[in-house]
């Protein structure tokens, strides 16, 4: 074999790797990528620490409200009011209730998303169930309050908006990183356990 | 790799005797021939699937078959169709005409070309074996969208992710061949622009593979991870994004969509000219027209996911770039067309196929663009309406070109001239059966009818009938196809060595069939 074939084959594997990583590498892009844009609606799980959002010339747009189970959560989850006209520059409360229908305690994350996609950057909330997780004892229910604003930025054209929250089932997920911490815990001699292990729910 | 470079010295060495031969072989035309036959025999398997749909959607209401196995059948049809059948005939082809056609020796690497096809039996025995298993064969369709192939998987996916990952090693190495070959191989003389159509299709469809096939290989193994090692790339319990899913499977899908075309491109540009008695059109239009497309492949793919809840820039971006595609397209199409005009035309079977080619995948290509308008989409998508625009540009698309090539190649290959009256028989019947059983679909659909389901509404009852009726008469047209090729290979008219007046082509220079070993010293080009 010559020599020119000998560099093309090292090229070509070369490429074949590099696009098998790129396949990887897909996975941190797709989330950099709308991260950047803000193309997929997600919002920041963390309250917003900007507080002149207030503004008396606001107007009126249409807010609704949607929530699903993931797959197989059994609660019930559901909006306290299905929809509610709110005013930008005004900060609004509203409450979804939940209920544990299950005869054991469960853990549960609400991941939340905003139609049209280019309102989500407009929205900041103060205070919202999805910045934690919820632990129900079972039967237990309760009434979960996320606080929001709309800055007065948001588009014009934009009339009316959908949040919409996923419940997740995070019961297996706690226990696991419960029981790393536990086993991390014992290993350095920690005597808190239990008090720490409070104070992460 | 010295010791088989010297063999080719000596031009009386013929094949070796027994099973053997066919087991150890390094020659590109035995490894092309296995190719073709092992495609066939996958288009027969994938076929039979096909028979089994139509026979259940031959009437509305359960018929045949549980709606579990009718998944499995739908899944399996298409994952064979695409790995085991139109992909290796091309390579296939590729082996065999390759090397004759840029006066090489053989492949560049011909005991990694025995390799990669050696490992494609067992790949597909792998797939096959899961219609044993319990809970049966992969139920989620080719395009395996997590989670219907994670979470809700049978047990035999990982059977099936091992069988990709087979299947992509096997075209990787086809196509580092076919450039390393292409490359560095050629006959002194023979210029990137002077090279035959057909060799500059493959050369393109190699770079496509070696760009997408480990991206396929990339989604199967975080699949293989999700279902098996605890991780979240898929499952938005764990903070993964099933969407990015179908982003990186399309990312692979649609340049996976040319890799099975370009070759039917070359192939149609060299039955075109021969049987018009004409030089192509336009050898160099041709050639910009399959780059550009192939590069236009890597920047359409969310034009199959428009219904996911992309956004409106991203919707508009990916239907503008897919409607830019036409114009490639339209050039190829141009250039077929003005061929023939003024031609002196004959109308052998691989001509008729080839310009049934040109007609029919225009249709297809017309229903693509259809497709790509985003608003009407939301309408069309998951209809009968795809999977008439699929078929249109994969049946008398690519499965059209490759019996084109064999009925045109074949006197080269076995010496012997094939039977034109049964030729055109097969090409009349597969004509109308495809015809009967692709046409009707876009009216159910553009009516509602969704795909992939095993029953449907009575207001589909009729030209479901019908066409389940075309797909049972061109199923059974491909037997005769099967009776040709080897009535073909056992015996016939002697063919010369150019074959058909028109041909031009170092190919053609050789006798049919050709010496065991071809171009031991290369031929020259004027």
């Amino acid at each position: 074999m010559n020599e020119g074939s000998k560099k093309t084959i090292k090229r070509l594997s070369l490429a074949v790797l590099g696009m098998f990583t790129f396949s990887f590498a897909l996975v941190p892009l797709y989330d950099v990528f709308c991260e950047v844009t803000g193309l997929n609606g997600k919002i920041e799980l963390k309250a917003t620490s900007n507080n002149n959002l207030e503004v008396d010339d606001g107007r009126e747009i249409a807010l609704q409200f949607v929530s699903h189970n993931n797959e197989e959560m059994p609660w019930v989850f559901r909006p306290s009011e299905r929809a509610i006209k709110v005013q930008t520059g005004k900060y609004h409360t509203a409450t979804f209730y939940v209920k544990n229908t299950t005869k054991k305690t469960m853990v549960a994350q609400a991941i939340p998303s905003v139609a049209p996609s280019n309102a989500a950057s407009h929205l900041k909330k103060l205070e919202c169930f999805c910045f934690e997780q919820q632990e129900l004892a079972p039967g237990e229910e309760a009434l979960l309050p996320v606080r929001l604003i709309f800055d007065n930025e948001l588009p014009t054209s934009i009339k009316s908006v959908v949040i919409s929250y996923t419940l997740f089932d995070v019961t297996d997920y706690k226990d696991a990183e419960l029981a790393k911490q536990g086993s991390e815990m014992d290993h350095h001699g920690d005597q808190h356990t239990d008090h720490e292990m409070e104070s992460t729910l | 790799m010295s010791a088989v470079l010297e063999s080719h010295d000596h031009d009386h060495h013929g094949p070796a005797k027994g099973l053997t031969r066919w087991l150890y072989t390094t020659n590109h035309k035995d490894i092309g021939t296995l190719y073709l036959w092992f495609s066939f025999s996958m288009f027969l398997i994938g076929g039979a699937m096909a028979m089994v749909i139509r026979a259940e959607l031959f009437q509305p209401g359960m018929q045949i078959v549980q709606p579990e196995f009718y998944n499995q059948m739908l899944t399996l049809h298409g994952l064979i169709m695409i790995f085991g059948g139109v992909m290796p005939a091309f390579v296939g082809l590729a082996n065999w005409l390759v090397p004759m056609m840029v006066g090489a020796p053989d492949m560049a690497l011909p005991r990694m070309n025995n390799l990669s096809f050696w490992i494609l039996p067992f790949a597909f025995l792998i797939l096959l074996s899961s219609l044993f298993m319990e809970g049966g064969a992969p139920n989620f369709g080719w395009t395996f969208y997590a989670p219907l192939s994670t979470t809700y998987a049978p047990p035999s996916v990982t059977f099936f992710i091992f069988s990709v990952h087979i299947m992509g090693a096997s075209s990787i190495m086809g196509a580092i061949n076919v450039i390393v070959t292409i490359m560095n191989m050629r006959a002194p003389g023979m210029t990137l622009m002077k090279m035959p159509l057909f060799v500059w299709s493959w050369l393109i469809t190699a770079y496509l593979l070696i760009a997408v096939m480990p991206v396929l290989a990339g989604a199967v193994t975080m699949m293989l991870m999700d279902i098996h090692f605890g991780t979240s790339f898929f499952n938005a319990a764990g903070g993964g994004d099933p969407v990015l899913f179908q982003h990186i499977f399309w990312f692979f899908g649609h340049p996976e969509v040319y890799i099975m075309i370009l070759p039917a491109f070359g192939i149609t540009s060299h039955i075109i000219e021969t049987f018009s008695r004409k030089q192509l059109f336009g050898h160099t239009s041709m050639v910009w027209a399959m780059g550009s497309i192939a590069i236009l492949s890597f920047v359409v793919w969310a034009h199959h996911m428009f219904t996911v809840g992309l956004p409106l820039a991203a919707e508009l971006f990916f239907m503008w770039a897919t409607m830019l595609i036409a114009v490639p397209t339209g050039v190829k199409v141009f250039n077929w067309v003005t061929t023939m005009f003024k031609g002196s035309i004959t109308f052998e079977t691989p001509m008729l196929f080839a310009i049934a080619f040109v007609v029919l995948f225009t249709i297809g290509g017309f229903s693509g663009l259809m497709l790509a308008i985003t608003p009407a989409d939301f309408q069309y998508h998951d209809t009968y309406f795809v999977v008439a625009h699929f078929h249109y540009v994969l049946v008398p698309g690519a499965i059209f070109s490759i019996m084109a090539a064999v009925y045109y190649w074949i006197p080269k290959w076995t010496g012997h001239m094939y039977d034109e009256r049964l030729g055109k028989l097969h090409f009349w019947l597969s004509f109308i059966g495809v015809n009967v059983t692709f046409f009707p679909q876009h009216w159910i659909g553009l009516a509602g009818m969704p795909r992939r389901v095993p029953d449907y509404a009575l207001q589909f009852a009729d030209w479901n009938m019908v066409s389940s009726v075309g797909a049972f008469l061109f199923g059974a047209s491909q037997i005769l196809f099967l009776f040709i090729v080897i009535k073909t290979v056992l015996g016939g008219k002697k063919a010369t060595p150019q074959v058909w007046e028109g041909a031009r082509g170092l190919e053609w220079t050789l006798d049919s069939p050709p010496p065991y070993h071809t171009f031991a010293t290369p031929p020259k080009i004027t």
